[in-house]
């Protein structure tokens, strides 16, 4: 777990405004403890996931909500598909 | 090893650095890990395109690559794909539900205020570390040099005589920059001082075996004596033997300040040399005035 301080340093073109957005929208959803911000792994990896979708993939900030929704509906399945002890990438 | 990054990438040798951008995020788009779960030979394939990308996107590696000075395996990035790990395991769901799009704002408008006006408060850049390395007569006699910082800047550090290893030379203000109107930093040098072949330091004097001939040490006279600043005439006494120290005052570490200049001290070792067929003929024959056993006195035992 990490602070947003900590965040900041680890991703360079992170921009603080840009984050706020993000967590507004609910795209990042930290935990808040005091006056600061902790971020779980998952939510560290999902930063970094938007970053590159964003800066690698050129995916634009109004394509991102689409390909994110898409994206949890995707996990949603796997991890269902897990739970019943089906492996999502057998050959059906 | 990798294969050729302009395999990997489907870009010509010649390619501008445009079309190496868009062929990256073409693929980049297509095999990103956490868009294909499930797919490891996705994940190998980024990780290829992104090594390639990385190679190649950097002028000076690129043409390194292309004069054969480096391979194609580049530096690891930060592996991307970790989201996936994460969100097939049950923290994934955290993720699960539509986002309850606003919820957060308000709650979190505070930090996020607060970090905004941590930002633009003025803050004193940082200090920046370097290392210098001084040749062993700068350090004695002091000098000025050049050091080309990673940033392009030159610095002008000037050395006063007398440093040692280990010592940290402080420029104000050529750190960092200081942000939203305060001071830069400051660049602290840390200086290596190398060893020199003849001279020893010892504090601000300087130490030096100086090699005599048997002729020399009898009988004194002058002889030429290598000095930090220069070759020096130095009148030997008579009868100078082996171990015997010279002083040369003001020889040493140049003055600095209030502090005085240093001296050399020589020590004196005598070299017989080759085998001379007069010399010893001449000591065969030879009785001394007034003979002397130099080891009196010498016993092992206290």
């Amino acid at each position: 777990m990490i602070t947003l301080d900590i965040l900041r340093t680890r991703f360079s073109a992170l921009e603080v405004d840009d984050l706020q957005r993000w967590i507004g929208e609910g795209y990042v959803r930290p935990e808040r403890a005091a006056d600061d911000l902790l971020f779980e792994e998952i939510d560290v990896e999902r930063v970094r996931l938007i970053l590159e979708l964003r800066d690698v993939m050129q995916v634009n900030e109004e394509a991102l909500p689409v390909v994110l929704s898409l994206l949890d509906q995707l996990y949603e399945l796997r991890r269902r598909l897990l739970r019943l002890g089906i492996e999502p990438n057998a050959a059906s | 090893m990798a294969d050729d990054p302009y395999k990997t990438l489907g870009v010509a040798r010649g390619a501008s650095a445009d079309a190496i951008k868009k062929a990256y995020r073409k693929l980049a788009r297509q095999h990103h890990p956490d868009l294909n779960p499930g797919k490891p030979e996705a994940e190998a394939k980024f990780k290829a395109v992104s090594t390639a990308h990385d190679l190649l996107s950097d002028p000076e590696r690129r043409a390194r690559f292309d004069r054969g000075e480096i391979d194609a395996d580049g530096q690891e990035q930060a592996p991307a794909g970790g989201y996936r790990r994460q969100a097939e395991e049950a923290q994934g769901a955290r993720y699960g539900q539509a986002g309850n799009s606003g919820a957060f704002e308000d709650m979190f408008a505070d930090i996020f205020e607060s970090r905004r006006r941590a930002d633009s408060a003025p803050r004193r850049g940082q200090d920046e570390s370097y290392r210098l390395n001084v040749p062993f007569l700068d350090a004695v006699q002091g000098d000025t040099k050049q050091l080309t910082l990673p940033d392009g800047r030159v610095l002008s550090v000037k050395i006063p005589p007398g440093v040692v290893i280990g010592q940290v030379l402080r420029l104000r203000g050529q750190g960092g920059a200081g942000r939203n109107g305060a001071p830069a930093g400051d660049a602290l040098i840390e200086l290596d001082v190398a060893d020199h072949k003849l001279f020893q330091r010892d504090g601000n004097d300087l130490r030096m075996e100086l090699p005599v001939t048997l002729k020399e040490a009898v009988l004194g006279g002058p002889v030429v004596v290598p000095t930090p600043t220069g070759p020096l005439r130095v009148t030997l006494p008579a009868a100078s033997d082996s171990g015997r120290t010279i002083r040369l005052r003001g020889k040493g570490v140049a003055a600095h300040g209030t502090r005085v200049a240093g001296d050399l001290f020589l020590t004196l070792r005598v070299v017989i040399g080759k085998p001379d067929a007069a010399l010893e003929a001449f000591l065969r024959d030879w009785a001394p005035e007034d003979p002397e056993d130099p080891r009196a006195g010498m016993e092992a035992s206290e």
